[in-house]
């Protein structure tokens, strides 16, 4: 288990450096100079001089040649440190610390909906037996999949915000502004998890063990909760993992759409404004988020099915 | 209660002695999957305490019949008509809940596959303990205890600590006692067995069914065995009912059945069991050319694996020094269970695996040390007819594409010799030309065995390895696949490296027997010297386990 944990780790490390590097060429590749937009963006200071605009860039690192400034940044990183964004001078670090709660927030509800949702939908379609009826839970995921994130979310602010007026439509106040985000950012992710999980259901209600546990007499209930979404956890939770990552890119258009702030409200300006830092920064810190959240499901999964650990304990020896 | 009060009289049950309501009665019973009826009006009746086996191959219906008797029809199967009657009570008259409570407790199951049949991320004393909780027979506590108990009785050394285990820390043998103790738990007063022994060793086999039998008979539980082996009816039954097609041809007390069949196929079936005692297939060996010494030679084999830290060992030796010859036109058998390694030496005869150590020679050939285009020819003179038919071919391939791929992958033919030869070989296996164009999934598991053997032939082969060719058969199928080895060996002249745990086909075609036991060769000898005078321990206990030996219907 600790050979596990170790290979996995590495693996880890891995996985950040490369999205670091990626991110990296992409946003160094990109035609336009973050600095002249940043001139240009100044107001007042409209008309900044050529000198000011070389200070900047020495400033920032970027007269450096790519090699170099992609080494200082890698170096930094390492330590912790995105340095300071290009649009306004703060700290990275800080600024993704400050936008953060917020997000988390809403991240959180959003998988909570998704989730309970998500599952209870699965249930529901293997445990219904008219056929009909469960063909029609069973097609509901795919709608949720393939319905646009953005605009379902302006569909409900149309409905239960406007013309019910049940909840607020924008802004980060309150408990009651966080439902109708939470539901728009759950509604892709809660679908994917429901289809997994009602195939890894159904999969796990044919086998013989449920056979075995109706053959004691046991109910629907019990033959469902005690025997199968044990056994059919995994194919959900491992997916989960890598939904983590929707997310957050979701929350992007999320908070975009009901004016919250965020992190993804940052992750938009910064795009828009070139903060190469900045944007490094966050898309360093999702791939922080994504590797832990794998690592946390690889954890989990020999507590969910006994012959994983077993499995582990074999594969950790070297042949 | 309600249980004694009403019943049919008339069900005449052998066995217990004298005349008593049957406990169980099926009476014309149909169960239909959409169109397709399976259970075509069968009457069964089971008396308290009584053992009833219920035989016939795969698609008699037998199976779908026990399902039927507690209500647990895979989806899309329908009974249409018939009734079920439980100690006077029709189980189908209160519907799913009124069933629900009589499953575990009144009628227990234990299913056909211990690998499958226990939850694998449940600790097996929960699983034991279950139905106890579900019918409210004891609380938490008391159904842990009670658990225990059970698994001390289905004969686990440290009940404790096993009921604390995982069902993937067990053998097979293992979890099937331990669904033995699930099903008896609450003290149910049928128990429905559905093959329950068919996964397992003969050795195995054995110890389970003695288990089951002792269990009952102490507890005075009636038994529905279903089971496609006539020895295991004969061995374990009072009465035997034989189905075919959804419908029972015969039935009544074992010894009557089995000794002396009325219906034909009921006669067809038994005349089909390869049989310790009958006629053998084996040809007399063809004579031997004068300069032809042993075919294969394989001497002082080893295979080493190794094993990981957590299973204590560093290696496991899965052939340990094993030493045999096989002669042309001969059939050299490897008998032995699972984990004896007579696939592994197999292998290693193929050059499929190489051995730690030790050497095989074929044909005069070093065949240890063989590589490249020399390697490359040796392996058209040797090929191999595995298990199951239904992996072993391309479900996307043609009878005609899978028969010539050997043919295409050595070059030896263009397409249309392939095609002339494909059928030519189709021929010598007894299929059809028409079946040339069809592809596996329209075949029968004997015709697919049949196509498999005829792409082992392709490259007219000196040896062939059979891998357990006739366990995944019905046994009528079974007699019709050796019945061609054994003919094809007379023309052809082949000679057959044939594994087997079966030791009654192994006696209708080897002329020479190898025993194998945790990677040693125990025991070799003519097939005649094995059966009648087995020189090792091992050997008599392998014999002595093979069901159908014992009178047939004793009244136990």
């Amino acid at each position: 288990m600790a050979r596990f944990l170790a290979r996995r780790i590495v693996q880890s490390v891995l996985v950040l450096w490369a999205s670091f590097t990626l991110a990296f060429v992409v946003l160094y590749l990109l035609p336009s100079d973050p600095v002249a937009i940043m001139a240009a963006g100044g107001g007042e200071a409209s008309a900044v001089t050529d000198e000011q605009v070389a200070e900047l860039r020495e400033t920032y690192g970027l007269d450096q040649p790519a090699w170099r400034q992609y080494l200082e940044r890698l170096a930094d990183a390492a330590h912790g440190d995105f340095g300071q964004s290009v649009a306004n001078g703060e700290p990275v670090g800080r600024v993704i610390a400050e936008s953060l709660p917020a997000t988390l927030q809403l991240a959180g509800c959003a998988l909570l909906v998704a989730a309970l949702g998500g599952g209870g939908l699965a249930l529901a379609a293997t445990w219904v037996r008219r056929g009909w009826l469960r063909q029609a839970l069973l097609s509901l995921p795919a709608l949720g999949v393939s319905a646009p994130t953005f605009w379902v979310g302006l569909l409900l602010v149309q409905l239960v915000s406007f013309r019910w007026g049940l909840l607020p439509a924008f802004g980060n106040e309150g408990w009651d502004a966080i439902v109708l985000p939470a539901i728009t950012l759950a509604l892709p992710v809660g679908s994917v998890l429901a289809q997994v999980f009602a195939k890894s259901l159904r999969t796990a209600l044919a086998e013989p063990y449920a056979e075995t546990a109706w053959a004691k007499g046991a109910s629907p209930a019990r033959v469902h909760l005690g025997h199968a979404v044990r056994n059919a956890a995994l194919p959900p939770l491992t997916v989960l993992g890598l939904l983590l990552g929707n997310l957050l890119a979701g929350s992007v258009v999320v908070e975009s759409v009901f004016s919250r702030t965020g992190l993804g409200r940052t992750t938009a300006t910064a795009v828009n404004s070139q903060d190469i830092p900045m944007v490094l920064g966050i898309v360093s810190f999702g791939a922080l988020v994504f590797v832990l959240a794998n690592l946390l499901v690889d954890l989990l999964g020999p507590l969910l099915d006994p012959r994983l650990a077993a499995e582990r304990a074999e594969r950790a020896v070297p042949a | 209660m309600s249980r004694e009060a009403t019943s049919r009289a008339g069900g005449t049950s052998r066995g217990t002695g004298g005349v008593q309501p049957p406990l169980l009665a099926v009476r014309g019973l149909r169960v239909s999957y959409g169109a397709a009826e399976v259970v075509r009006g069968v009457d069964l009746t089971v008396a308290p305490g009584e053992t009833v086996a219920l035989v016939g191959e795969s698609g008699s219906g037998k199976s779908t019949t026990a399902h039927a008797v507690v209500g647990l029809l895979p989806r899309g199967g329908r009974r249409t008509a018939g009734e079920v009657v439980l100690a006077g009570e029709d189980l189908a008259a209160g519907g799913e809940r009124a069933l629900r409570a009589r499953r575990g407790s009144d009628i227990g199951l234990i299913p056909q596959d211990p690998y499958l049949a226990l939850n694998p991320v449940q600790r097996v004393g929960r699983q034991v303990a279950e139905s106890l909780l579900i019918h409210g027979l004891a609380d938490r506590a008391g159904a842990r205890e009670r658990a225990v108990e059970l698994l001390a009785q289905v004969g686990f050394d440290q009940p404790e600590t096993r009921a604390r285990q995982y069902p993937h820390e067990l053998s097979g043998g293992m979890r099937q006692r331990v669904l033995i103790a699930t099903a008896l738990a609450a003290g149910p007063r049928l128990l429905i067995a559905d093959e329950p022994t068919s996964a397992l060793d003969v050795t195995v086999q054995r110890q389970v069914l003695d288990h089951l039998e002792r269990l009952t008979r102490d507890r005075g539980t009636a038994l529905l065995l279903i089971t496609h082996d006539l020895g295991v009816a004969a061995d374990r039954a009072q009465r035997t009912v034989v189905m075919s097609r959804g419908e029972v041809v015969e039935a009544g007390p074992t010894n009557e059945v089995l000794g002396g069949p009325r219906h034909p196929y009921t006669r067809r079936l038994l005349a089909a069991v390869p049989s310790l005692a009958g006629p053998r297939l084996a040809a007399p060996r063809a004579a031997r050319t004068p300069d032809g010494g042993p075919l294969v030679v394989a001497d002082r084999l080893v295979k080493d694996f190794p094993l990981p830290r957590s299973a204590g060992g560093r290696r496991l030796r899965a052939v340990d020094g094993v030493s045999l010859t096989v002669a042309r036109g001969e059939t050299f058998a490897l008998v032995g269970e699972s984990g004896s390694g007579k696939s592994t030496t197999a292998r290693i005869v193929m050059r499929l695996t190489a051995p730690s150590s030790g050497t095989v020679t074929f044909d005069g050939l070093d065949a240890t040390a063989l590589t490249g285009e020399p390697l490359r020819r040796l392996r058209r003179r040797m090929q191999i007819v595995y298990q199951s038919p239904y992996a072993s071919l391309d479900p996307r391939f043609t009878v005609a594409e899978s028969i010539g791929e050997p043919l295409r992958a050595f070059r030896v033919a263009g397409r249309r010799e392939r095609a002339r030869r494909a059928a030519e070989l189709l021929e010598r296996v007894a299929l059809p030309a028409s079946a040339l164009r069809r592809r596996p999934a329209e075949l029968s598991g004997g015709q697919r065995q049949r196509v498999a053997i005829a792409r082992a032939l392709a490259l007219e082969p000196d040896l062939v390895v059979c891998d357990e060719p006739v366990s995944a058969l019905d046994v009528s199928v079974q007699a019709q696949i050796l019945d061609l080895l054994a003919e094809l060996q007379r023309e052809l002249g082949l000679s057959y490296l044939f594994i087997s745990h079966d030791l009654a086909v192994v006696r209708q075609i080897a002329h020479r027997v190898g025993v194998m036991r945790d990677g040693r060769l125990v025991e070799t000898g003519t097939t005649e010297r094995i059966f009648d005078e087995p020189h090792h321990a091992y050997t008599e206990e392998l014999l002595a386990a093979i069901p159908g030996r014992r009178t047939a219907g004793q009244p136990r």
